[in-house]
């Protein structure tokens, strides 16, 4: 009888157990994780085109993609921003451990201020780029494409500070486009008009704190705001409520991707390789290769990859260049090969569109130097256009230009316009 | 005008042999060198150090068997007081109850003790060993191959190992390739029958290091033991007169000759750097020394980590760096005693000699099992000798003093040294009185030094007296990591020149020598 008692035990044990390791394993039911947001563009996603953004559902587009983009460029366009990651960096030494980590001078980022910066390994290729929060003097936030945590608690030895990923814990939202700082204002974020293009602070929403910056990846009027994950809703609701009559829309990806083409910005894993996602070693690209020279300081003390990058430099050994080109025609040239004197191949298009606010056709284009680089003349792309289940190959002419494609006075203009 | 007046043209970090050897190499260049040692004597842990009143003890390293050719010529070390005859080199002894086995003159060109077919058998292993040692012996004294690129001298160097491979013959050179990686055991018991030997070889192959004669590419020590040459004669080995100090004194001799400022009592606190290169150090005291090259002769992880600091190089160097395996396995026992010992069986020449206890490669391997757990041998092997013997100034008249590797003594015992200690110095005075019957009874003092008492004393990080445990892939161009094996570092202007650079430690000078030259050749 005893004997029978315990053996029920045990299978009860075994059970729990198994319940227990079941319930925890059924994180593959979900493919995608939802955002903080996800309730609201569920609802709002009619087209069902979702992406997976760094393993969260993501939306391509949600009801049009041509009116998300021009929500972008003539209302306010609300995309979900929630899966990018964030790292949050705190300590004694942060300034001086991300000084180490990236490339641009953390010491002249003060404050209250954010700035675009990139990453490398020790030979010099760009591990990523992302943005950089200063939140206080000693606290920050980094966001980025690609997952770092490995790397930076590496990074971080012999230095006073901690790092921990925040990505499921603080939701983010981009409002972007002319109307997007009358909305904010009008939502209640008092002194928001006194944010300046790369400032930040902090406001109150519902009982907690939301951090909003003037940035933004389109290259127009607007912001980003970052608030605890369970406030999520409760923004995202106060934000269309206070946009009803201003014509703000939530977008999907398609639609910015226009809008940070026209902006001439890079995307990592779009427009260059991430060098821990490399696996040929001629994709591996150093800041001067994808245009992110302008982010060395030579002067400054010493940060990871500085002794490859100004080696590379001296031995003139860059091999790339990132350039942005003007096509001829009207037919995006979406991953044309690029050539010299139409016949010898020197670099391939990474992103391209017929630009509805530059009225040009535009494209990011990767070459060869010395093509981009010195030789800029004779210089065509190759584009395969379908027209009904043929190809037909049009040899167009590009012309390398200047970077951003569009630049909007609105964009930096203070205080901001009210639309 | 003191010292530090002067703008010296290298500043050498660490007074260990290694260091002198650069210091004097560079001097000889004609370099003004300043040489900065943290303890009060030269000689890190090549010293002869008094342990007991009036026994005096080589510290760590007690045998001499691989001092470079390259580096008694380059600093006429004979001219300087070292001085070594064919008389000096002593044999091997594998202790057993059946009575001992003697290898004889280089590493047993005469076999005593064992049966006519072992002997044969020994005969043909040895030359066969020491022909694939051969084959590796020149990369002790290189540069490793800088993959990055070539330099012809190194294209010629490779050529010629592949030239030496060719010449081995078709047979040969596909047993060469075949055994290169494979662990001592095997190899062993498809050649030997004789466990005594076996056991010995099985020892020398794993000594100093964390791998059991069954882990895989335990042979490797055993060939960088017969890369070693003393008098010419690969695999010889020698007590030399006065302890392992001797030699350091020798080699410092040299260095002074040569011109070297050597300053003992002074360890360095970091090391200056100023955009991305070193220009100088700052001792503990606060004196600040500017050089143009700084070596750095003391551990890799000590001077990247904590002279230089992770903030001046990049993250994944630093990762490389911690990631170096360098947790000591071996204890240093020495024993004042009232009378020399009598190991049974053993004549008047073997108590000159080495004497190892490991009766088979099972006990070796079996030493070796507790301590992949954190646990010390029970039943230890080790590696005795008998220095007041042959060097009666050792000791006081009558007495003796006994120096003996141990292993396997885990850096990181679990239940900690404290309590561990006098353990494990119990179960090594059990196995000695084993083979030296009363030997206990005689101990007037009894030093043990485990992994974390070497660590304390003589600035060797995990007490591993390779500075990187010296397996497979920490050796020749992963050594001390990958991408930086040709002593310089990411830092211009910061050379390493110790034991935890290519090719590894035992008192050779060839880190220290292969270093300066390095340096010279970049005209740094």
């Amino acid at each position: 009888m005893a004997q029978a008692t315990r053996k029920k035990l045990v299978e009860t044990e075994v059970d729990t157990a198994l319940d227990a390791r079941t319930a925890a394993q059924s994180h593959f039911r979900t493919l995608r994780l939802g955002t903080p947001f996800q309730p609201r563009i569920d609802a709002l996603g009619l087209k069902q085109d979702w992406y997976s953004w760094a393993g969260y559902r993501a939306p391509h587009s949600l009801w049009d993609e041509e009116l998300e983009y021009f929500a972008i460029r003539s209302q306010a366009a609300l995309f979900d921003i929630s899966p990018m990651t964030k790292y949050r960096i705190e300590g004694p030494d942060a300034e001086a451990y991300l000084d180490r980590v990236t490339l641009r001078d953390v010491t002249k980022l003060k404050p209250g201020r954010v700035h675009y910066t990139a990453w490398c390994d020790d030979e010099g290729f760009v591990l990523d780029d992302g943005t950089l929060f200063r939140l206080s003097p000693t606290r920050f936030r980094l966001c980025s494409q690609e997952r770092h945590l490995p790397w930076l608690l590496d990074s971080a030895v012999g230095y006073e500070v901690s790092v921990e990923e925040e990505t499921e814990a603080v939701a983010g939202l981009a409002l972007q486009g002319p109307t997007s700082f009358a909305i904010l204002r009008d939502a209640g974020f008092a002194g928001v008009e006194r944010l300046k293009v790369f400032d930040l602070a902090e406001f109150a929403h519902d009982g907690a704190t939301v951090t909003i910056s003037r940035t933004g990846f389109t290259g127009d009027l607007g912001y980003e705001l970052f608030v605890p994950a369970d406030k999520a809703l409760s923004l995202w609701d106060r934000l269309m409520a206070a946009g009803e009559l201003r014509g703000i829309r939530a977008i999907g990806y398609t639609a910015l991707n226009r809008a940070r083409l026209e902006a001439g910005l890079i995307v990592a894993n779009a427009d260059f390789t991430t060098s821990e996602h490399a696996i040929r070693t001629d994709r591996l690209r150093m800041p001067d290769e994808i245009g992110l020279g302008f982010m060395i300081d030579p002067a400054k003390g010493h940060f990871n990859g500085r002794r490859a990058i100004l080696e590379a430099r001296a031995k003139k050994k860059l091999r790339h260049v990132l350039v942005g080109l003007e096509i001829e025609g009207n037919i995006p040239a979406e991953h044309a090969i690029v050539y010299y004197r139409k016949s010898q191949e020197v670099g391939l298009v990474s992103a391209a569109m017929w630009s509805p606010m530059a009225k040009r056709n535009i494209a990011l284009a990767s070459l060869k130097r010395p093509y981009g680089d010195t030789i800029v003349d004779d210089l065509w792309v190759e584009i395969y256009a379908m027209r009904e289940l043929q190809y037909q190959k049009l040899m167009k002419k590009a012309k390398v230009v200047q970077r951003p494609f569009i630049k909007l006075d609105r964009r930096t203009a203070n205080p901001p316009s009210d639309f | 005008m003191t010292s530090s007046d002067l703008n010296w043209d290298a500043i050498v970090i660490g007074g260990g042999h290694n260091g002198l050897v650069a210091a004097a190499t560079l001097a000889k260049s004609g370099r003004k060198v300043l040489l900065l040692e943290a303890g009060n004597e030269v000689g890190g842990a090549a010293r002869t150090e008094e342990f007991a009143p009036g026994f005096r003890v080589s510290a760590v390293a007690h045998l001499l068997n691989r001092l470079h050719p390259d580096v008694v010529k380059t600093l006429e070390l004979e001219r300087h007081g070292l001085t070594v005859e064919r008389g000096d080199l002593v044999p091997s002894v594998a202790l057993s109850k059946d009575g001992p086995l003697t290898l004889h003159g280089a590493y047993g060109e005469v076999l005593t003790g064992a049966s006519p077919s072992e002997q044969s058998a020994w005969k043909e292993l040895r030359a066969q060993l020491l022909r694939y040692a051969g084959i590796l012996k020149p990369f002790l004294a290189r540069r490793p191959p800088d993959l990055g690129g070539l330099s012809l001298a190194e294209m010629t160097g490779l050529g010629q190992t592949a030239l030496a491979l060719k010449k081995l013959g078709k047979e040969d050179m596909r047993d060469f390739l075949r055994v290169l990686l494979m662990n001592v055991y095997d190899l062993l018991d498809e050649q030997l029958s004789d466990n005594r030997l076996k056991g010995l070889l099985a020892f020398d192959a794993t000594l100093g290091s964390h791998l059991g004669p069954r882990s895989p590419t335990s042979l490797l020590g055993l060939y960088y033991r017969l890369a070693g040459e003393i008098g010419g004669l690969a695999g010889a080995q020698m007590q030399p007169k006065g302890g392992m100090g001797a030699v350091v004194a020798a080699i410092r001799a040299a260095a002074e000759k040569a011109g070297v400022s050597i300053r003992p009592a002074s360890p360095v606190a970091r090391v200056i750097v100023e955009k991305g290169r070193a220009v100088g150090v700052v001792t503990q005291s606060g004196e600040t020394l500017r050089a143009k090259t700084v070596v750095s002769a003391i551990n890799p992880a000590t001077t990247i980590l904590d002279l230089v600091g992770p903030r001046e190089v990049d993250t994944g160097f630093v990762r490389k760096v911690k990631n170096i395996r360098m947790k000591g396995d071996a204890a240093k026992l020495h024993l004042a005693l009232d009378r020399p010992p009598q190991f049974a069986g053993v004549d008047a020449a073997g108590h000159k000699g080495r004497l190892v206890i490991a009766l088979s490669p099972d006990h070796v391997e079996r030493a070796f099992n507790p301590s992949k757990y954190g646990e010390f041998s029970p039943e230890p092997v080790m590696e005795i000798t008998l220095p007041s013997l042959a060097d009666p100034s050792l000791a006081p008249s009558g007495a003796c003093v006994l120096s003996a590797v141990v292993q396997y003594a885990p850096y990181a015992l679990r239940e900690g040294w404290t309590t561990g200690k006098p353990k494990f110095l119990k179960a090594i005075m059990g196995a000695l009185e084993t083979y030296a019957p009363g030997i206990g009874a005689s101990v007037r003092h009894a030093e043990l030094l485990t992994p974390a008492d070497i660590e304390a004393r003589y600035r060797m990080p995990g007490g591993h007296w390779h500075h990187g445990e010296l397996q497979a892939d920490q050796m020749l161009i992963s050594r001390p990591v990958s991408g930086w094996s040709g002593y310089d570092t990411p830092l211009e202007g910061l050379f390493l020149a110790g034991a935890g650079s290519h090719p590894g430690g035992g008192i050779s000078g060839a880190p220290g020598l292969n270093a300066a030259r390095r340096i010279i050749a970049m005209r740094a």
